[in-house]
């Protein structure tokens, strides 16, 4: 019984580990000895890898535009998501329900559809291989989703709140701020970790719109592997770099997406 | 002096408040009582303009602020349920409309600090809402709206979701309280006990209208008419259909009653007899008592009193009597009524007074 109790979980996290220490394990070999064999730690440890990428702009340059864009993203996403979830939350329109609908189906898009005319807007606006080309871009399936979820939180907060802080003398704006945002701080954190997350693991739209100067990383990392050989060293150690960011923000947030699941928003 | 004119709320079709006409003294005690969904909620966003009118208008002081929007105006409110901002200390949410205003920091913290001191939560000012008990967080927010200063005082229910001494605690001062500042003052209840101990004025609600508005004690003694006798009857008032032949009040099933000799003077004809669990009794009370058989249905015994719930001719009454009986279900009991303070309302509902009845 004690065994069983201990096995499962053991199992569980082994399997669920194993492909992230074997990265681990590859970024710090040299890529002979990748090739070389099987081997379960690095016989010839080396930190080649990463001091390659922290020292080649080619490389560094990939991490700046691929979190310069993912934060301008999220940052755009939670401050045009707060009023559209207010608004969904306490009044009530003219189709309202079908409009929070048609948002969430915004995201049954696959964002290859909406890759050539992106590109060819953009083109035509000199938007083209800026990070701003990608932040917008993934506004098309962040916002609807920050709304969704923000518009949870906003419903949980009783509406006399509200009035309560009108009938105290605060103006709407100075009542957003001071009084609701602090209300639905753990939502606000939430929905700017999804859209970190989306914008961050997305590949096609961001590879599309761009070509040289605001390369994300990912980019770069497939690019690397198809003209200069097999790098496997490097490109195990870029995998690695790409997962801390993730790890650190889901890391701060752990706690309030129990209670997005809770809402059922998540 | 707060003045509604003929006003009427409709939300998406459904009349919630129905041509409401109502004039409040300045610093009065005004009850809104009535049942759950009569309007209480919904004339008291009115009055606070949170919500506008469909039709008639809002005066204060002599002024039309209708469309007003409620930033605006001197108002202070509180809820039902405890709402306050969780997210600041109990000191800030006290000071939080002051702050607003811009009132200077000394000022502040001297109305913080006595508002506090009468409401018992100087112990708490440092810590959050959501930390202190529901009695607590209710007086969080009757001291933000006693230091506000408002000329007009909504409360609506503020007590129903307390226990039951803090609500007796709380009753007694909340009148205290507020009648120094000088406001006009409004309290919404569902229980007529609540009114009758609060005092001052009454109007009596009911599906969106106002049935009767007067002082408390004459609403009570003197209901104009059924809706506002049953509004302000708890337990419910005990009615029965009669048909006034001579001397007599037939009910259906062939009984009859006598007429109290107070009564003689009326019309025959259809009428709706009513009076209050107190006047239906074991032992007659008075020599022109009339005596009813019916049988008993539940006895609820509260410690020193006895509901004993009647079943008279097809209708339920409840008798009030001191102390304990321990009666069967079933059993057929003989009681009797009171009609000293029996009211007789008409076909229409409204009451025939004793004294018209006599001039006629």
């Amino acid at each position: 019984m004690r065994l069983t109790k201990w096995l499962v979980p053991t199992l569980y996290i082994t399997f669920l580990l194993l492909p992230i220490y074997w990265l681990v394990n590859m970024s710090f070999k040299t890529t002979n000895e990748i090739l070389g064999g099987f081997s379960p730690w690095p016989k010839n440890f080396t930190t080649a890898s990463y001091v390659e990428i922290l020292t080649n702009p080619v490389w560094y340059n990939g991490y700046i535009s691929s979190i310069s864009y993912v934060l301008i993203n999220t940052v755009i996403s939670v401050s045009f998501a707060l009023p559209a979830a207010y608004a969904f939350s306490r009044y009530r329109f003219l189709g309202d329900k079908h409009l929070f609908f048609w948002l969430l189906t915004n995201r049954m898009a696959p964002p290859a559809v909406f890759a050539l005319p992106f590109y060819q807007l953009y083109s035509a606006i000199g938007l083209f291989d800026t990070p701003w080309a990608v932040a917008l871009a993934h506004c098309l399936f962040n916002i609807p989703l920050a709304v969704w979820i923000l518009e949870g939180f906003m419903s949980g907060v009783p509406k006399e709140i509200d009035e309560t802080a009108y009938i105290d003398g605060y103006s709407f704006p100075r009542f957003f701020v001071k009084i609701f945002m602090p209300l639905i701080a753990s939502g606000i954190g939430v929905t700017a970790f999804f859209c970190f997350m989306f914008s961050w693991v997305e590949l096609l739209l961001a590879k599309t719109l761009t070509s040289v100067a605001a390369k994300p990383i990912a980019a770069v990392m497939t690019r690397t592997a198809s003209t200069s050989g097999y790098e496997l060293g490097l490109l195990a150690a870029a995998g690695v770099l790409t997962i801390i960011p993730g790890a650190i923000v889901i890391y701060f947030v752990r706690n309030y997406i129990a209670k997005g699941f809770a809402l059922g928003r998540v | 002096m707060l003045e509604l004119r003929d006003v009427s709320k409709t939300t998406s079709g459904q009349p919630h408040i129905s041509h409401v006409s109502l004039t409040f003294a300045p610093g009065s005690l005004n009850v809104l009582l009535g049942p759950t969904l009569a309007g209480k909620t919904s004339l008291m966003r009115l009055m606070a303009g949170l919500d506008r009118p469909t039709e008639g208008s809002i005066w204060m002081e002599g002024q039309d602020v209708t469309g007003v929007p409620v930033q605006k105006r001197s108002v202070a409110m509180v809820y039902q349920q405890f709402i306050n901002y969780p997210a600041m200390t109990v000191y800030e949410n006290i000071a939080s409309p002051l702050r607003v205003a811009g009132v200077a920091k000394a000022v502040i913290e001297e109305r913080v600090t006595h508002a506090a001191d009468l409401l018992h939560l100087t112990p708490h000012l440092r810590r959050t809402p959501l930390e202190l008990s529901g009695g607590q967080q209710q007086r969080t927010a009757l001291a933000r709206a006693m230091v506000k200063e408002a000329r007009l005082v909504l409360l609506d229910e503020p007590l129903a979701n307390l226990d039951y001494k803090l609500r007796e605690e709380l009753r007694a001062e909340l009148p205290r309280i507020f009648a120094a500042s000088g406001a006009i003052f409004v309290y919404a209840t569902t229980e007529p006990s609540e009114a009758l101990l609060l005092g001052g004025h009454t109007a009596a609600l009911s599906e969106g209208r106002v049935t009767q508005f007067g002082p408390t004690i004459e609403l009570f003694r003197e209901p104009a008419d059924l809706i506002t006798a049953q509004t302000f009857a708890d337990p419910p008032l005990n009615i029965v259909a009669v048909d006034k032949r001579g001397s007599n009040f037939q009910l259906d099933g062939g009984l009859n009653l006598q007429v109290p000799a107070r009564l003689s003077g009326i019309a025959d004809g259809a009428y709706t007899l009513g009076f209050q669990p107190h006047h239906l009794s074991f032992q007659p009370r008075a020599s022109d008592a009339v005596a009813v058989e019916a049988r008993v249905s539940v006895t609820e015994i509260t410690g020193s009193e006895s509901f004993v719930h009647l079943d008279f001719a097809g209708r339920r009454w409840v008798m009030l009597e001191e102390g304990i009986h321990r009666l069967d279900v079933g059993e057929s009991v003989r009681a009797f009524i009171d009609t000293r303070h029996m009211l007789v309302f008409d076909t229409s509902g409204r009451r025939i007074s004793t004294a018209a009845a006599l001039a006629a």
